[in-house]
């Protein structure tokens, strides 16, 4: 014991252990550095005129500061702002949901008489999960594909008139299908976590309820929640600090890129492709990643600030 | 008498069990509520595969049906004649996957470690290095021209294993299982046995932490497999697609099918007439997604553990 403690006392003596271990994390720190580090680095871009000119490093410095020109654009911009707003409401949504539907989930099934059948269920539930986007996207493009989808056939003979889903007149429609196919691939997941803390949960709490003549209802709402709400802080908190990020995926091969979409498909992730690679301005696209990058910062340190200030335990750090 | 005690004590608590439970009209309801969500997670593979094996004729007759008028195998043996770009991307794929999955535990599990070594000096600058990634990023347009016009990764494969390799999250996941299952006891006995910290990792702590590696090595096999974002950044030259590429790409890549194909024998012509699209689509869908579908069910509970892991604060 007063090993550890003489071991954290500051200005310790540099050991050879030390350097056995700096050598063998070497490799993941100099990944750190190029891959997480010279990127924020590179945030800096949005305040530059970005003009190519020799490499990274040549063209960075020798590239104008012009402060804040490129956001006075990006926020000038109309479809910015549109899927700023876009970002903001589906993430809203997304949080509620995220948490509200697994939680729920989980506890009926943990009610399930049959074991069996839970095990089965939540197995084929978890499938979405693994799953990426672009196959996603087939999966429903099977169904809602004009001419030969199974909706449109169901339609039709149900003598209505076929709609073009991945057009304009499918607008309205496209809200809904958002979010189903998210709640579709991230339920399960969702699940799995609520119900590990679930099966944790003691068990003689429920049994001294039950003396005490409590209902099924008063034993979730007093017992199961309460004891789940750390995890549900958690990741609401994690939720909450991606509230400017959207899953590329979802947003853009779900609805195999339509521009009569975008209105209400178009995020910020998808806005900022779209003006890095189609449209090839690096301003714009910059000082919109900025943004990004610097409210999420802001938003998950804002969001645990407030959750430590309610209850210490239940913050992310 | 002790025995029976437990018996009876152990009956009381089942029928307890038996008293507190949902009423009979409940479980059934929750049961009907989980066997359609259950479906709706499992049907549209099976929709897609059903699809992948309809005739030609007959989506052009009633189009995507569960009951089709016509089987066929055509899409696959299409899959089958187009196999030199199909099986270049199978390749590319299994390449990217395992090469990063073992890159990425090497990685991951080194960093892990070294965090969750107290004596460590630097811990602390440590801890920053690896928690500041979690909350605050580069964003896409900085990262795409440090990738393209600093480290030269576009049309590289690098690119489809390097970005993947580490993530904070596996980070936190092993370092809390090296505290926590890997007793400061053993370290101590290896070192006073004269092992260096080097071999200490690999031969102690690496071989009683499987469990904890299958895992990570589960998470990073699964995500590079299904990684398409970066070959759709980075990736132009067809030779170096990843599967999950081809499939966003097939629209341009039937015109490739058809060079191809009518390089091995079909007039162009005919070939338009024969060649069933949809089908195919849904074939390569379904290459790529078949042996995830198969495989996870058995390994769910290294998820599950990881995960559960993983919820531990950071």
């Amino acid at each position: 014991m007063a090993k550890v403690k003489a071991a954290r006392v500051k200005g310790k003596k540099f050991t050879f252990d030390d350097l056995e271990l700096i050598l063998l994390s070497l490799p993941t720190v100099i990944w750190y550095l190029i891959f997480s580090f010279l990127p924020l680095f590179g945030l800096l871009i949005a305040f530059k005129q970005w003009r190519v000119s020799g490499g990274f490093f040549e063209t960075f410095f020798s590239s104008e500061w012009i402060s804040f020109t490129n956001f006075e654009f990006l926020f000038a911009t109309s479809t910015a702002m549109e899927s700023l707003r876009n970002t903001i409401l589906y993430n809203v949504l997304f949080v509620i949901l995220g948490v509200v539907i697994p939680v729920t989930l989980a506890i009926m099934i943990s009610n399930l008489y049959s074991q069996k059948l839970g095990k089965v269920c939540q197995t084929a539930m978890f499938l979405p999960h693994f799953m990426s986007w672009v196959v996603a996207s087939y999966f429903l493009f099977a169904f809602l594909s004009g001419d030969k989808g199974l909706v449109n056939n169901m339609i039709e003979a149900m003598g209505g008139t076929a709609i073009n889903w991945y057009g304009e007149e499918a607008v309205g429609w496209w809200p809904f299908i958002i979010v189903l196919m998210n709640i579709w691939k991230t339920t399960g997941y969702g699940m799995v976590v609520y119900l590990a803390s679930i099966t944790g949960i003691d068990a003689t709490y429920y049994e001294a309820a039950v003396i005490d003549g409590a209902t099924k209802w008063q034993q979730v709402t007093r017992i199961t929640i309460p004891l789940l709400k750390q995890i549900m802080v958690i990741m609401a908190i994690m939720a909450v600090g991606k509230i400017f990020n959207t899953d590329i995926g979802l947003f853009q091969q779900v609805p195999k890129s339509t521009s009569q979409l975008y209105p209400v498909t178009q995020t910020l992730d998808v806005y900022i492709y779209n003006a890095l690679r189609t449209m090839n301005n690096i301003g714009m696209s910059s000082a919109a990643a900025f943004f990004q990058s610097v409210a999420g910062c802001i938003t998950i340190l804002i969001a645990n600030l407030i959750v430590s200030k309610i209850d210490e335990e239940s913050a992310f750090f | 008498m002790a025995k029976e005690k437990k018996v009876k004590e152990k009956k009381v608590l089942e029928g307890l069990a038996k008293f507190n439970r949902v009423s009979m009209p409940v479980n059934i309801l929750f049961s009907v509520i989980f066997i359609i969500a259950a479906l709706c997670c499992v049907i549209p593979l099976i929709f897609v595969i059903i699809i992948s094996f309809t005739d030609k004729t007959s989506i052009a007759a009633i189009g995507y049906s569960f009951v089709p008028q016509k089987w066929s195998f055509a899409a696959y043996e299409m899959l089958w004649d187009s196999k030199e770009s199909i099986l270049r991307a199978f390749g590319i794929s299994i390449f990217a996957t395992v090469v990063g999955t073992v890159l990425g535990l090497f990685l991951n599990a080194s960093i892990g470690y070294v965090l969750s070594r107290r004596s460590f000096k630097f811990r602390k600058l440590y801890t920053w290095i690896v928690f500041i990634p979690m909350i605050f990023n580069g964003g896409m347009v900085s990262t795409y021209l440090v990738y393209t016009q600093l480290l030269g990764l576009r049309d590289n494969i690098l690119v489809l294993i390097l970005p993947l390799a580490v993530s904070s999250f596996n980070v936190i996941i092993l370092r809390t299982f090296f505290t926590t299952t890997v007793p400061d006891s053993l370290i101590e006995s290896g070192k006073i046995d004269g092992a260096s910290q080097l071999r200490i990792f690999f031969q102690i702590v690496l071989p009683i932490s499987l469990p904890a590696l299958a895992t990570i090595g589960l998470f990073l096999c699964f995500g590079y497999w299904n990684d398409w974002w970066n070959a759709f950044m980075y990736i132009n030259d067809a030779k170096l697609y990843p599967l999950q590429y081809v499939l966003i790409n097939i629209e341009k890549s039937m015109d490739f099918f058809t060079q191809n194909a009518a390089f091995i024998g079909y007039e162009a012509y005919e070939l338009q007439q024969r060649l069933p699209q949809d089908g195919m689509r849904m074939a390569l869908v379904v290459v790529i997604v078949l042996p995830i579908a198969c495989a996870y069910p058995f390994f769910q509970k290294y998820f599950v553990s990881g995960l559960t892991i993983g919820a531990v604060k950071g």
